[in-house]
């Protein structure tokens, strides 16, 4: 029986050797055959040498979370081979070059193997070593297109559109790709029982990275100061930002309406920023949870001078160096309590490159308005895979919220300015930019503490009026940030998550349907927490809380700010570097309804 | 403490600035620091400057870092915004500043635990982007408000108050900043308003960082016998190789200070800093020159102050990146967002 769509390949190769290009190739050309796809680079912190993977998840029904097991498994290191072999489902394919023999104790006999000389067929047609080893990819990309029966024009269309200016390279490529067709199809069992057909489950949607969709929101939502120091996963949100923002954002002359700094560390990152926005210019910082660690003082500064800015914490794998190269949600409770004293600060969980894009522009009104750091929880499995999600959309008659800014006439017309002065109720005070006025509505911004008008006092009342006024501008906060999507049919339990665990819920959810386990969702998307999460919680008599990190940082937070019942969450957790499955929430749900049966029971 | 309020009414005697405004209008609230703290000399100098030079008193971006130096910002120029930012990190957040507005003179104020200890790497890297500011370290050897530990300028062998020897090398910021490459490096004494006040003057005007170490004695904790940051010290060991007289572009140039060989130097808006020599092996314009002669000096336990090198023409970050000439904080929604068509271009390249 022939099964479409469905399958999980592995690509095993050696970094550095340019697989990464045919293997993007592969993906992309079942996306354009309209089949839903999901990317996974699993990539060693090494810039050449060592062992790489490349996952696809093909999914007709669109679950594109990560899947367990390996359907295709493209072997091509040998240092990893018999990890890789190992990791095939019964019943699935090991393709491999065959131009050295497998050894006997490789072999499988519940995989089928298919064996295709790729360096020998190399051998008479490219003279340059180098230039073989590159081929290579290309060749094993024309042999799939064959076993898996992908539309060849697609992907001799993509070699083009590649190679477009480069037009040299162009035949060489198709050349690699039709060897690896022929002999698939002349001398392998070509198409396999497993392969693709053209489908219409992606409908509207891109196919792109998160780390792009922040650049790119960020842009859209009139960044113009981004500062930043490198470390893998956040990186490429840094040099996205300025790569678009060359391409969209100059004038006429040529010259730019944004300013990049690379800074000399985090620190300096962070205080570019927080200068950059006390002067009026909206400005955000990317890093990773060590960066966050070293951000932690100045996030403290922002928290008490009320400074908007925004922090994109790409997360990987901690504490420490940790894994510098896998996903983590690690850093929940570092961010949403950074830096000494009593801080807090709002954070949102994006779930899709669309929610990144989104979120780009929103935490720059929202930490405006609020005027405060504002820090934006993705991970490297959302940021550098490319993945599924809603075109981006942008309402041109969309205005920037600048939050409460007083210009020269205002100032005029005030009476009194008092840059801490909660004149509206919401704990947020009027600010002014440097220079606006020549007499009115300056003010020295500080650490320590301030009356109303930012006069420096060290006056108990004044000190304990201030902290208690951030507190209801916190409240403020909890009314404006994303609110939380909820799906609640009146089940008596429920499953709580937040940003990539996102990805496989919708697969979960159907593999407990089936098992007769019905639950009600809630993905939290911002904190502070919404009135909608506690009325979600309070309401049902479980819920499951899914964290991506070993202490299960959100149900901790979740405990600390809703004063909820410990008991009545229980926690579900994947923190070992790969991206969260639906086979590991679904086992771990399972588990516990094995011992405790009560709430499973459907309501009436 | 220094607790005598000072009335804001004008004094008729005050000479007025072509903006109709008095020094009074420059000033900022009353000080803090210990009485005779060199640092309120230092805040008095930027307030002469400023006001001589008729800047707007609202167009400027203060800030600084933490210490009793850091504190000053608040000591002058009140109708400008300032920042008080975090231990060491002033330079940081004077990128920041001028990045989102180049119209505003930016002016830091640190100290020599804030930038040479703390901050060093932040002193470094804000020389090397070349930001347009002016960058004051009011150095006095130790840390003031944490009470009199000894900072990384502290010379060695110079003692604390207890008759300590401090045992470790010096950190030069002067040499450092030559060596990065800033285009202006003086090093002056709060104690010396004549020098100090066209100094800044000259700084103020000048393009990328303006860096200038002022050593100002700390009277609580560093101002006694041995050390090497006292006022005494100072005067006695201290010598200017440049004497710099400073005129704005409508000001006439006289000639009529202290001796020495003159030169005038341009600067970018049009004003002229008039230099006299008083070494003749100096060349304010060598980089390399200037590093070798302080070293040598040093060496001799001289203090040598005055303009120690300058590059007019040159440029600052913002030419380095290319940014409009608009400040950064003035574009809107129509300047920044490339709209809805270059989204579907963008999107479509994700297909
Ligand atoms: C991160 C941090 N560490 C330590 C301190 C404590 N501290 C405050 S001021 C200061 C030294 C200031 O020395 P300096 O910059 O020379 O200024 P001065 O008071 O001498 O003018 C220190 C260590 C601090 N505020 N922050
Ligand atoms: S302690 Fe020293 S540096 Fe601080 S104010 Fe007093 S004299 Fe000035
Ligand atoms: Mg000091």
């Amino acid at each position: 029986m022939t099964m479409y769509n469905d399958f999980v390949i592995r690509f095993a190769n050696v970094n550095g050797s340019g697989s990464a290009s045919a293997n993007g190739m592969f993906a992309k050309a079942l996306y354009r055959m309209g089949i839903p796809v999901a990317t996974r680079n699993i990539f060693p912190s090494n810039i050449q040498g060592l062992p790489t993977w490349f996952e696809v998840r093909v999914s007709e029904k669109g679950y594109l979370g990560r899947r367990e097991g390996v359907d295709i498994m493209v072997a091509m290191n040998a240092e990893t081979l018999a990890d890789d072999v190992a990791s095939i489902k019964p019943g699935g394919y090991l393709f491999y070059d065959s131009s050295k023999q497998l050894t006997w104790a490789l072999r499988r006999d519940d995989i089928t193997e298919i064996g295709m000389p790729i360096s020998t067929l190399l051998l008479p047609e490219f003279a340059d070593p180098k230039q073989r080893g590159l081929f290579k990819n290309i060749v094993y990309l024309g042999a799939l297109s064959a076993l898996l029966n992908i539309e060849f024009e697609v992907i001799t269309g993509m070699v083009s559109t590649q190679y477009k200016g480069k037009d040299d390279l162009i035949a060489p490529n198709i050349h690699a790709l039709e060897i690896g067709r022929r002999y698939a199809l002349d001398y392998l069992d070509a198409p396999l029982p497993i392969q693709v057909r053209r489908s219409d489950g992606v409908g509207d949607r891109i196919m792109v990275d998160g780390n792009t969709a922040a650049a790119l929101g960020s842009l859209y939502g009139g960044a113009t100061v981004c500062a930043w120091y490198p470390i893998t996963p956040s990186t490429s949100v840094a040099e996205a930002f300025e790569k678009y923002a060359n391409q969209l954002r100059k004038d006429e002359s040529g010259r730019r309406k944004f300013a990049v700094v690379q800074s000399e560390d985090e620190l300096s990152a962070i205080g570019i920023v927080i200068g950059a926005a006390w002067n009026g210019a909206r400005s955000f910082t990317v890093t990773s949870g060590p960066g966050v660690s070293l951000m932690s003082e100045f996030l403290g500064l922002a928290y008490f001078a009320e400074i908007p800015m925004v922090l994109w914490d790409i997360q990987r794998a901690g504490p420490s160096t940790g894994m510098p190269t896998r996903t983590q949600q690690g850093d929940l409770l570092s961010c949403a309590y950074a830096s000494h004293g009593d801080t807090k600060h709002p954070l949102l969980f994006p779930s899709t490159p669309r929610e990144c894009f989104d979120f780009g522009a929103q935490s720059l009104d929202l930490a405006d308005r609020l005027q405060t750091p504002i820090i934006i929880l993705s991970d490297l499995e959302l940021g550098m895979n490319d993945s599924l999600c809603d075109p981006f959309a942008w309402d041109t008659k969309q205005r920037y919220d600048r939050g409460k800014v007083l210009n020269a006439e205002q100032l005029e017309e005030a009476g009194q300015f008092g840059r801490y002065l909660d004149v509206d109720g919401d704990g947020i005070g009027y600010r002014t930019y440097p220079g606006t006025h020549p007499e009115k509505g300056a003010f020295f911004t500080r650490g320590t503490s301030r009356d109303e008008f930012a006069a420096y006092t060290e006056s108990p009342d004044a000190y304990q009026r201030n902290m208690e006024r951030l507190v209801y501008k916190w409240e403020t906060a909890a009314k404006i940030v994303p609110q939380a999507v909820v799906h609640d049919a009146g089940e008596a339990a429920g499953i709580l998550y937040y940003g990539t665990s996102a990805a496989p819920m919708t697969e979960t959810l159907d593999m407990l349907a089936e098992d007769g386990i019905s639950l009600d969702r809630i993905r939290v998307r911002a904190f502070p927490f919404g009135e909608e999460v506690m009325t979600f919680l309070e309401r049902h008599e479980i819920v499951f809380v899914v964290d991506q990190n070993r202490d299960s940082q959100m149900r901790t937070l979740l405990v600390n700010e809703l004063e909820l019942d410990p008991a009545a969450l229980i926690p579900g957790r994947y923190y070992a570097g790969l991206s969260i499955s639906a086979d590991t929430i679904y086992s771990q749900v399972k588990a516990y309804f094995e011992v405790t049966r009560r709430p499973r029971i459907k309501r009436a | 403490m220094t607790f005598v309020a000072k009335p804001k009414v004008h004094h008729p005697l005050l000479p007025v600035s072509d903006l109709g405004l008095t020094r009074r209008d420059y000033e900022g609230s009353v000080s803090t620091l210990c009485a005779g703290c060199g640092h309120d000399s230092v805040s008095a100098a930027i307030v002469r400057a400023c006001a001589e030079l008729s800047i707007p008193p609202h167009r400027f971006a203060k800030v600084s870092g933490i210490g009793c130096s850091s504190k000053t910002p608040s000591y002058f120029l009140s109708k400008s915004h300032g920042f008080n930012s975090v231990h060491g990190r002033m330079p940081s957040v004077a990128t920041g500043a001028n990045m989102a507005n180049r119209d505003l003179f930016c002016v830091g104020v640190s100290g020599d635990g804030d930038s040479a200890s703390i901050g060093l790497g932040q002193f470094a890297h804000v020389v090397r982007r070349r930001i347009n500011m002016v960058y004051i370290v009011d150095n006095n050897g130790i840390y003031g408000l944490t009470k009199g530990q000894f900072s990384a300028t502290n010379d060695k062998g110079s003692t604390n108050k207890k008759g300590v020897p401090n045992l470790h090398e010096p950190i030069d910021l002067v040499s450092m900043a030559l060596q990065i490459g800033a285009s202006f490096v003086a090093r002056s004494f709060s104690g010396d308003k004549r020098q100090l006040v066209p100094l800044i003057k000259a700084a103020l005007m000048h393009r990328g960082v303006s860096f200038l170490d002022v050593i100002s004695p700390c009277v609580a904790f560093n101002n006694h016998n041995g050390s090497t940051k006292s006022y005494e010290y100072v005067r006695g060991h201290g010598g200017s190789v440049v004497n710099a007289e400073f005129f704005a572009r409508h000001e006439e140039i006289t000639a009529d200070y202290a001796p020495g060989t003159r030169e005038d130097v341009r600067m970018p808006d049009g004003s002229t800093l008039q230099l006299y020599k008083l070494d003749d092996d100096y060349d304010v314009h060598d980089r390399v020159g200037a590093l070798n002669y302080m070293q040598r000096r040093a060496q001799e336990g001289d203090v040598v102050t005055g303009l120690l090198y300058v590059d007019p023409n040159t440029f600052d970050c913002h030419e380095v990146l290319g940014t409009v000439d608009t400040p950064l904080n003035e574009l809107n929604e129509t300047d920044l967002c490339p709209g809805s068509a270059a989204l579907a271009e963008l999107n479509e390249s994700f297909r």
